[in-house]
């Protein structure tokens, strides 16, 4: 199915968030999930399962400055 | 307060433009800003903000200068190396612009100091390098009812977010802690374009002079990031998160704490 993950239309295999953030090697403490402009708690992502065209953003820390 | 002549001349670009005027130029010179940390984003915000004739700017940084900020933190000269950032800052401002009183913080922002000091500003600008500095500033700002500019770089990436506490999504609506330490690269490790301060630190300081002036739409409830590589903005959408420890409806922070121990880490993006 296909979603958007940070904007970009993507096909993906169904299944949870935490699926995808596997499937991507994304460490889960590394990044906010956001589905359809709503941020998921860390322990919905197991439990959150995407549907065809929906916006995943995965916000990574951004954390220098100086 | 009456400008003299030599102000409207200085200020004359401003003064054209009429959503500022005289009046506008005015409330800028009343407005008291603060940078925590005169780095990379705190230099650009502060030469910018002293340009446009901000009535006082605060600068806290407990740091030295050191010869590799002076790849990014144009607030300091190869002459600096050694001395204080907030001594070497306030020179320059004030060499800028000597209507801009300077108040500097030779200290590091902590859950003891940071109300005292947020409390006596208008705006708060975060220049600061590592997270638990960030949400402290979130939490302290959200405490103290102050309009945060939110910023972060890290290699050829940058972000930028206007934060008004109980009225739009906070740092921890978003990110609800620090990322583990062991996880994270250190900024060193890490690097960053330097141009990319300018950039990320001269929309922080924009966005820190439209609250002044009351004028536009701030940049709440959304997050700017900037791919310097592909030169490209995106903005994200975030919302006031129900859940939110600080902002939401039932807050377990219900006081200014120190997440954490300030350690040298930048970002956690999987390396491009």
């Amino acid at each position: 199915m296909q979603v958007k993950i940070n904007g970009k239309p993507e096909e993906i295999q169904s299944g949870t968030v935490l699926d995808l953030l596997k499937a991507k090697n994304i460490e889960p403490q590394m990044v906010a999930v956001e589905v359809n402009d709503k941020v998921l708690e860390r322990d919905h992502l197991a439990t959150t399962h995407l549907n065809e065209g929906d916006q995943v953003e995965f916000l990574f820390y951004m954390g220098g400055g100086r | 307060m009456e400008f003299t002549e030599e102000q409207i001349n200085r200020y004359s670009r401003h003064i054209l433009l009429p959503e500022v005027g005289g009046k506008g130029q005015k409330k800028i010179a009343k407005s008291r800003i603060l940078l925590v940390g005169a780095g990379g984003l705190g230099s650009p915000a502060a030469l910018y903000l002293a340009a446009a004739g901000v009535g006082t700017i605060g600068l806290i940084d407990s740091d030295v200068v050191d010869l590799t900020n002076l790849q990014r933190q144009i607030l300091h000269h190869t002459p600096d190396v050694g001395r204080p950032k907030v001594q070497s800052g306030k020179d320059k401002i004030q060499a800028l612009n000597p209507d801009v009183s300077v108040s500097m913080y030779e200290e590091r922002l902590t859950a003891g100091n940071a109300l005292k000091i947020i409390g006596d500003y208008d705006v708060v600008i975060d220049g600061v390098d590592n997270f638990p500095a960030k949400f402290l500033i979130n939490d302290a700002c959200f405490f103290a009812e102050k309009p945060l500019i939110h910023g972060g770089i890290l290699r050829f990436d940058g972000r930028v977010a206007t934060i008004i506490p109980k009225k739009s999504a906070c740092y921890r609506c978003i990110f609800k802690a620090p990322p583990p330490p062991g996880l994270v690269a250190s900024c060193q490790e890490a690097g960053v374009i330097g141009v990319l301060a300018g950039i990320i630190g001269t929309i922080q300081a924009t966005e820190a002079l439209k609250l002044v002036l009351g004028v536009g739409r701030p940049l709440t409830d959304r997050l700017l990031d900037f791919d310097a590589r592909k030169t490209q903005f995106r903005e994200i959408k975030v919302r006031r998160n129900p859940n939110c420890a600080l902002c939401g409806e039932h807050p377990t922070i219900t006081e200014l704490f120190d997440d954490g121990d300030p350690y040298a880490g930048c970002a956690v993006r999987p390396s491009a």
